[in-house]
C-alpha cells in the first residue's frame, strides 16, 4: 500500500469534505428547481387523492 | 394465504421449502451437540410444516385474473398480525429484564437461559426486528403499492421476505437462549443466520425495484425514498459488520475479521446506522404516508421532506463514533462523528417540524382521534430524542451520560416514543382498511392504549433520566482527599428506586400493547363475521398488471 495513516487522512478529510457540500448544494438545488415544483405538488396531493376506505366515500378525489 | 398463489408459485413455494427444509437437515446433521444442530431442528421442522400447508391447498382453484385490478395486501394482513405478536413478545422480556435489575432473583428458575445476558437480546431483538421489523414490512408493502398505484410484482416474493424474516428472527431469538451469540449490539445473530437475512433482503429490495419499474405515478413519492434507503442500507450495514469465520461448518460460533479498534468502530457504524436506518428511515417512510392521510391534509412541505431525507441519510453515515469517545480510536474520527450527530439535528427537526406543521389545521382531529394523537406524540418524541441524541453526542456532555442508565433514556424515548408510537398510530389507520372495516373494534380501546403508551414512556424515560445522570455524577464526584466519593455498588444501590419505576413503566407500555393486540383481532373477527363494508373495490390500482409479470 502507497498509503500511509497520514496521507490517507488528509485525502479523506479534504475529499469527504468538498462530496458534502457537493452533495448538500446539489439536493438544495433539486428540492428548490423552479420547475419541479409541479410534480413536488402533485406528488404530495396524489397521496390523498385516493380514498382507501371501505365506504367508498373519495374524499379529496380529483 | 395459498390460495392467492398461483399453480407455478405454490410449485416455487414447495421448491424454495425444499431446499430450506434439505438446509435444516444439513444443520442438523452437521452441527450434532452444537446449538446449531438445534437451529437445524427449528429451521427443518418450520419449512416442513410450511410445505404441508402448502400441499394441503395446492389443488385449490388458482386466484382469478381480476386480482391483477387489485393491491396484494395478504402480506400487509399477516405481517401485522405478527409484529403485534412480537411487539407482546418482545416487551413482555423488556419487562422482565427490567424487573431483574430491580430484583435479581428473578430468574425463577435459576436456569442460564433465564439469565439477564441472554433475555436482554431476546428483548432488543424481539422488539426492534420483531415488532419494528415487521411492521416495517407490513406497511412498506401496502405504502409502496398505493404511491406507485401498481400491484406488487408477484404473490411468492412477499411472502418469502415476511416468512423469511420471520424465521431470521426466530432462530435469534431462540439462539441467544441456547446461548448463542456474536456479542455485537444489535447484532448478536451467528454467521448462518446473517446468511440467510442477505439472501431475504435482497429478495425485499428486488421486490422494491420490480414493483418501482411498473409505477404508474411519475414521481416516486418520499416516503419510498425513506422505506429504499432502510431496505439499502441495512443490506450494506449487515453484510459489512457480520463478515467473520465461522471455526467450522458445524458450529454456531463465529469470528469477526475485524481487529481490534476497527471492529468498534465497524460495530457502532453498524449500530448507529441501525438506529437511522432502521428505526429512523424506515419509520419516517411511515409517517410520511400514514400522518397526511390520516389527518387529511399534505404534508405541510414537500421539498423540506427531500431536503430531510438527504441530510439524514449522508449525515447519519459519519455519526457513529460517537459511541467511541475517549476510547482508542483516533481523536479526528471521534470529533468527526460528533460533529455529525450535532449537524444532524437539522434535518431531524425539519422532519419532525414538517410531521408537526402538517397538523396545522387539524389539531381539533388529534383532539378527537387517538389514533392521529399516537401519530402527533411520536413526531414530538422524534425531535425530543433526536435533540438529546445531538446533545449526547457532544464529548463533554458524553463524557457524563457514556455508560449511564442516561443511553437507556435516550433510546427509550426513541424506541418507544417515536418507533412504538408512530407504529401504533399507523396500524390503528391501517387496520380497517385493510380488513374493510369503518373503524377499529373499539376506538375506546384505542384511546386506552394510548394513555397507557404515554404514560408508560414517561415514567420510563423520566426514571431513567434520573438513574443515568444521578449515576454520571456519583462516579465523578471526589473527595477531599482525590479519591472517588462512591463506590461502584453504592451507585447501584441508588438506582433501585428507579430500577423499579422502570418496570412500572414498562409495564404499562406493554399492557398498551396487549390491549392493542386484542382490538386488532376483535376488528379481524369482525371482518370474519361478515360485516365488509361496500364498495370494497375501490381500493384498486390504476392499471391491471400484465399475467406475465
Amino acid at each position: 500500500m502507497g498509503f500511509d495513516h497520514d496521507q490517507l487522512v488528509a485525502f479523506a478529510q479534504k475529499w469527504g469534505l468538498l462530496y458534502f457540500l457537493a452533495l448538500s448544494a446539489g439536493v438544495a438545488i433539486y428540492a428548490l428547481w423552479p420547475s419541479n415544483r409541479k410534480r413536488f405538488d402533485r406528488a404530495k396531493h396524489s397521496v390523498l387523492d385516493k380514498d382507501d376506505r371501505p365506504d367508498g366515500a373519495r374524499h379529496g378525489k380529483r | 394465504m395459498v390460495a392467492g398463489l398461483t399453480v407455478s408459485e405454490r410449485q416455487l413455494a414447495l421448491l424454495v421449502l425444499g431446499l430450506l427444509a434439505s438446509g435444516g437437515l444439513a444443520m442438523a446433521a452437521a452441527g450434532r451437540g452444537d446449538p446449531l444442530g438445534a437451529h437445524g431442528f427449528i429451521v427443518l421442522i418450520i419449512s416442513v410444516a410450511l410445505a404441508f400447508l402448502v400441499l394441503s391447498r395446492y389443488h385449490d382453484p388458482e386466484p382469478s385474473q381480476e386480482r391483477l385490478s387489485e393491491y396484494y395486501d395478504d402480506p400487509t394482513r399477516v405481517g401485522i398480525v405478527l409484529a403485534m405478536i412480537w411487539a407482546v413478545i418482545g416487551m413482555f422480556f423488556g419487562v422482565w429484564v427490567s424487573a431483574l435489575l430491580a430484583w435479581p432473583e428473578l430468574t425463577f428458575v435459576d436456569q442460564a437461559w433465564a439469565s439477564f445476558g441472554r433475555i436482554r437480546p431476546v428483548h432488543t431483538s424481539g422488539v426492534i426486528f420483531g415488532f419494528g421489523g415487521n411492521a416495517l414490512i407490513a406497511t412498506s408493502f401496502h405504502v409502496l403499492q398505493r404511491t406507485t398505484r401498481a400491484r406488487l410484482p408477484d404473490q411468492f416474493s412477499p411472502w418469502f421476505v415476511l416468512i423469511g424474516y420471520n424465521l431470521f428472527c426466530i432462530v435469534a431469538a431462540s439462539g441467544y437462549l441456547m446461548g448463542v451469540t456474536q456479542s455485537k449490539e444489535y447484532a448478536e445473530p451467528e454467521w448462518y443466520a446473517d446468511f440467510w437475512l442477505v439472501i431475504v433482503w435482497v429478495v425485499y429490495f428486488a421486490i422494491y425495484i420490480r414493483t418501482l419499474m411498473r409505477r404508474k405515478e411519475p414521481h416516486i413519492y418520499v416516503a419510498n425514498w425513506y422505506y429504499m434507503a432502510f431496505i439499502l442500507v441495512v443490506a450494506v450495514l449487515h453484510i459489512v459488520n457480520n463478515l467473520a469465520l465461522p471455526i467450522s461448518a458445524g458450529s454456531a460460533k463465529s469470528y469477526t475479521i475485524w481487529p481490534g479498534v476497527q471492529d468498534a468502530m465497524v460495530q457502532w457504524w453498524y449500530g448507529h446506522n441501525a438506529v437511522a436506518f432502521f428505526l429512523t428511515a424506515g419509520f419516517l417512510g411511515m409517517m410520511y404516508y400514514y400522518l397526511p392521510k390520516r389527518a387529511e391534509r399534505p404534508i405541510f412541505s414537500y421539498r423540506l421532506s427531500i431536503i430531510s431525507f438527504w441530510g439524514i441519510t449522508f449525515m447519519y453515515m459519519w455519526a457513529g463514533s460517537h459511541h467511541l469517545h475517549y476510547t482508542a480510536l483516533p481523536q479526528w474520527v471521534q470529533t468527526l462523528g460528533m460533529t455529525f450527530s450535532v449537524m444532524l439535528l437539522v434535518p431531524s427537526w425539519a422532519s419532525a417540524g414538517n410531521a408537526l406543521a402538517t397538523l396545522n389545521g387539524a389539531w381539533h382531529k388529534v383532539r378527537d382521534d387517538a389514533t392521529l394523537r399516537f401519530m402527533m406524540v411520536a413526531a414530538v418524541f422524534y425531535g425530543l430524542s433526536t435533540f438529546e441524541g445531538s446533545f449526547m453526542a457532544i464529548r463533554a456532555v458524553n463524557s457524563l451520560s457514556h455508560y449511564t442508565d442516561w443511553t437507556v433514556a435516550h433510546v427509550h424515548a426513541g424506541a418507544l416514543g417515536w418507533v412504538a408510537m408512530i407504529t401504533f398510530g399507523s396500524f390503528y389507520a391501517l387496520v380497517p382498511w385493510m380488513w374493510k372495516q369503518e373503524r377499529m373494534y373499539s376506538p375506546k380501546l384505542v384511546e386506552v392504549h394510548f394513555w397507557l403508551a404515554l404514560s408508560g414512556t414517561i415514567i420510563y424515560v423520566f426514571a431513567m433520566w434520573n438513574a443515568g445522570i444521578i449515576q454520571g455524577l456519583m462516579w465523578r464526584t471526589y473527595n477531599d482527599s482525590g479519591t472517588l466519593a462512591y463506590s461502584f455498588i453504592e451507585s447501584m444501590v441508588a438506582m433501585h428506586p428507579y430500577y423499579i419505576a422502570r418496570t412500572v413503566g414498562g409495564l404499562f407500555f406493554l399492557a398498551g400493547a396487549v390491549v392493542g393486540f386484542y382490538n386488532i383481532i376483535m376488528t379481524i373477527r369482525m371482518a370474519r363475521r361478515g360485516a365488509a363494508a361496500p364498495d370494497s373495490a375501490s381500493d384498486v390500482p390504476a392499471v391491471a398488471v400484465q399475467p406475465g409479470e
